[in-house]
């Protein structure tokens, strides 16, 4: 048998040779100088190769970079290969990755200075089976993303953990064709937050104990903008109760704490069946972007939007915004579970006011309209008005995400 | 013997300058050396330096300065630019000029023991190398040995203590970061594609100290038919000297914010996503940061709501960051251990007299 089994992996390695696609194993172990041995082997490797990382503890100074494409940078498992950056000195990235067709999976990053793993203009991005941790609990002095795909297209994140983000423990920006699934992400001011994004499916995830679970956004002023279908489904997001401990300024600090799903700013939205329960503020909330802003070709409010299907407990039992607790009162103590703010009008930089058809699609409720009217108009002005659903029966959903059949999985 | 004594000095002295007119003249710089696959392993291959210890030029290697540099932890930065024999620049007056294939820049980071003796016993760290080969622009860097005698390769990057007195007599010590090759790659890719930053025509329009006296860079080059298709230096695009005090500050700060920001922070950067352009031709306010609210910054926002909030320097993302050294916080991310207080200083010179909007 073992003559067998000797013969057959030398006629596949031969295969494999013939064919051009001899990929290497890079193995590196923890321990002295595994800043450099690391990184030297990210960048020496050619496209097919797997930089295999031992278990153990990698103490690192700096952040680290991959910029070669088709590699795959797996360790021994989310609890056996750790990447220590707490003595990290420079560098805002754990590990920064610029080349397509990249997969990191099996491993932990820790404590990195700014973001875990960050992909930029990367086609083809795979973060499956990851923990990513700030181990010092929710702190403002956190790093801001756990895993952070940024103006990529094909990113899937598959299995991964995220705790203590001071942003986002899940977050995909500018970024098109994106599947974020069986992930979990807790401790984090927003657990998944998608932004200026052009088609994502969210779902088989768990988000809690974030100050807002679930974030579907789009933000003025950036090279990808008018964020549109996304698809938030089969999720449990349930009991989002950490204080939100962003540091001011940054979007996510105006999240209310105790946020279900919350959308903002964006198109073609989804949300069913998703479990959304013990989130103070409110289960679902459709709002516009409260700021002002320059960019003409911004639409700061919601738009198109289907609710359906969702099972809810207990939510809006604390709402954590400026006339909230008014609302809550005026609504018969709490806040229904889904609530939209009810802006249709908003006025285009340096020219006139717009309004527009909002459509919406919430096929359950009941349903608080606070009936702001105008973009920028604060709640503590909301003339709340409930419904048992509100809008048309239903709205076109987009189509499912595929990835590409090359990309890697599970 | 008394006698002969005289004319046996007279022999000694001519056999002597024989021997100086016999001396060999230096081997050329490497030009195929500079455009292999793999880089050498050692800096001296290439023999862009006829000494060992990287401080005279070999022929064909041209020094240059930079109107506005990037601040790198106060290291004393001495560039060259390599021309193979018979090519030529060809001029342009925005963006990265036409470089012939072969050509390489070179800059060597170094910290004299007292900056008031910049020549006396100065430490060399490396010297970096952005070669222009057929595939396109490679950089590599060279890191020297403790003898200053010669560099060796480095591509993963380096940590290494350094100290200096810096221009108040202070001693001042931090660990100076050799970039690995990515992160060379990081500054000077522009939408995947990499090149030199420094050396555009308008950085290069203004005077330098050369061996034969001060002349303009530009006549400088053209003159000796390194340059060609150029205007008169007076016509050409000037990038303003961000430390010439008898400009007015926002061309300065915008100079400033252009050579350390503007290569990561513009349309085609590393940091296009944050959606702030820092590069001199950017002209949208808010995208250079005025009422510009954050997207990304995380803790960098130092719970300010603004990169730039005229008249209020204190209240500008911008400023916070810039005098940060905590990784994760500090701008810019890469080059630089250490607070360039100069200029921090220009930079909230310039919002602050920006008329307030509140």
């Amino acid at each position: 048998m073992r003559i067998h089994i000797a013969q057959a992996a030398m006629l596949a390695a031969a295969i494999a040779i013939a064919g051009g696609a001899y990929a290497r194993t890079i193995d590196i172990a923890p321990g002295l100088q595994a800043q450099e041995r690391l990184q030297t082997a990210l960048i020496d490797a050619k496209p097919g190769d797997v930089v295999r990382l031992a278990p153990g503890r990698f103490d690192l100074s700096d952040g680290l970079s991959l910029d070669v494409a088709r590699v795959t940078v797996t360790g021994a498992g989310p609890d056996q290969t750790v990447l220590a950056f707490d003595h990290q000195k420079g560098e805002a990235e754990g590990l920064l990755i610029t080349s397509n067709q990249v997969v990191v999976r099996d491993l932990a990053i820790e404590n990195a200075r700014a973001n875990g793993v960050k992909s930029k203009g990367v086609d083809r991005i795979s973060l499956i089976n990851l923990r990513v941790e700030w181990t010092g609990g929710p702190k403002a002095t956190n790093g801001s993303y756990g895993v952070y795909p940024v103006a990529s297209t094909n990113v899937l994140i598959d299995h991964v953990v995220v705790k203590g983000a001071s942003d986002a423990g899940i977050y995909v920006g500018q970024s098109r064709n994106i599947v974020v699934r069986n992930s979990r992400a807790e401790f984090n001011v927003a657990g998944i937050e998608i932004e200026n994004c052009y088609g994502a499916d969210v779902h088989d995830n768990v988000s809690t104990h974030n100050a807002g679970g679930i974030l579907v956004f789009d933000l003025p002023g950036l090279p990808q903008m008018g964020g549109h279908s996304t698809r938030v489904f089969h999720n449990q997001v349930v009991n989002n109760d950490t204080v939100n401990f962003a540091p001011k300024g940054n979007t996510v600090a105006g999240v209310p704490t105790g946020t279900g799903v919350m959308v903002m700013a964006n198109r073609d939205v989804h949300v069913f069946d998703n479990t959304i329960d013990g989130n103070g503020s409110s289960g679902v909330m459709l709002v516009a972007y409260l700021q002002t802003f320059t960019d003409p070709a911004y639409n700061p409010l919601p738009r198109d939007i289907s609710v359906h299907g969702n099972h809810y407990g207990r939510n809006g039992f604390a709402p954590d915004f400026p006339g909230g607790t008014e609302l809550a009162k005026a609504l018969g103590g709490s806040l229904p579970p889904v609530l939209w703010d009810g802006v249709d009008t908003y006025t285009h930089p340096g020219g006139a006011a717009e309004t527009i058809q909002v459509r919406l699609a919430i096929g359950e409720g009941p349903v608080a309209n606070l009936r702001l009217k105008l973009q920028g108009a604060s709640a503590t002005r909301a003339n709340p008005e409930a419904t048992p659903t509100l809008g048309v029966a239903n709205l076109a959903e987009p189509p499912a995400i595929r990835l590409p059949a090359d990309q890697a999985g599970l | 013997m008394r006698p002969f004594a005289p004319l046996r000095r007279l022999a000694l002295a001519v056999g002597a300058a024989l021997c100086l007119g016999a001396a060999p003249v230096p081997a050329p710089v490497d030009t195929g050396k500079l455009l292999e696959d793999t880089p050498a392993p050692v800096l001296a291959d290439y023999r862009l330096f006829v000494d060992g210890a990287g401080r005279s030029p070999n022929r064909g290697v041209t020094p240059y300065g930079v109107n506005t540099p990037l601040f790198s932890d106060y290291a004393d930065k001495k560039r060259y630019l390599y021309l193979p024999p018979g090519t030529h620049i060809g001029y342009r007056s925005q963006g990265l000029m036409d470089f012939p294939i072969g050509a390489a820049l070179i800059k060597t980071f170094a910290y004299p023991a007292d900056p008031r003796r910049p020549a006396d016993r100065v430490r060399l760290i490396e010297t970096r190398l952005l070669i222009h080969k057929r595939a396109g622009w490679s950089a590599v860097t060279y890191v020297w040995n403790d003898d200053q005698m010669s560099a060796v390769l480095k591509r993963a990057g380096l940590r290494l203590p350094v100290g200096f007195i810096d221009s108040h007599g202070q001693a001042r010590a931090f660990d100076y970061a050799v970039p690995n090759v990515n992160q060379c790659k990081q500054c000077h890719a522009q939408a995947g594609v990499m090149g030199p930053i420094g050396p555009k025509a308008r950085n290069l329009n203004g005077d330098f100290d050369y061996a034969g006296g001060r002349e303009n860079q530009l006549t400088h080059l053209a003159r000796l038919g390194l340059l060609k298709g150029a205007p008169v230096a007076a016509v050409a695009p000037r990038t303003p000297r961000w430390d010439d005090p008898s400009l007015p500050l926002e061309p300065r700060a915008r100079a400033y914010l252009d050579a350390n920001c503007g290569h990561c922070h513009s349309r085609a950067g590393l940091a296009s996503n944050s959606g702030l352009y820092l590069n001199l031709e950017e002209t949208d306010p808010n995208a250079i940061g005025i009422g510009k609210r954050p997207v990304a910054a995380g803790k960098g926002s130092g719970g300010l709501e603004v990169a730039i909030d005229p008249g209020h320097p204190d209240r500008s993302i911008l400023l916070y960051r810039m005098a940060s050294t905590e990784p994760g916080v500090m701008m810019p991310q890469l080059g630089h251990a250490l607070v360039h207080d100069e200029g921090v200083a220009l930079v909230r010179d310039w919002i602050g007299g920006m008329p307030k909007d509140r």
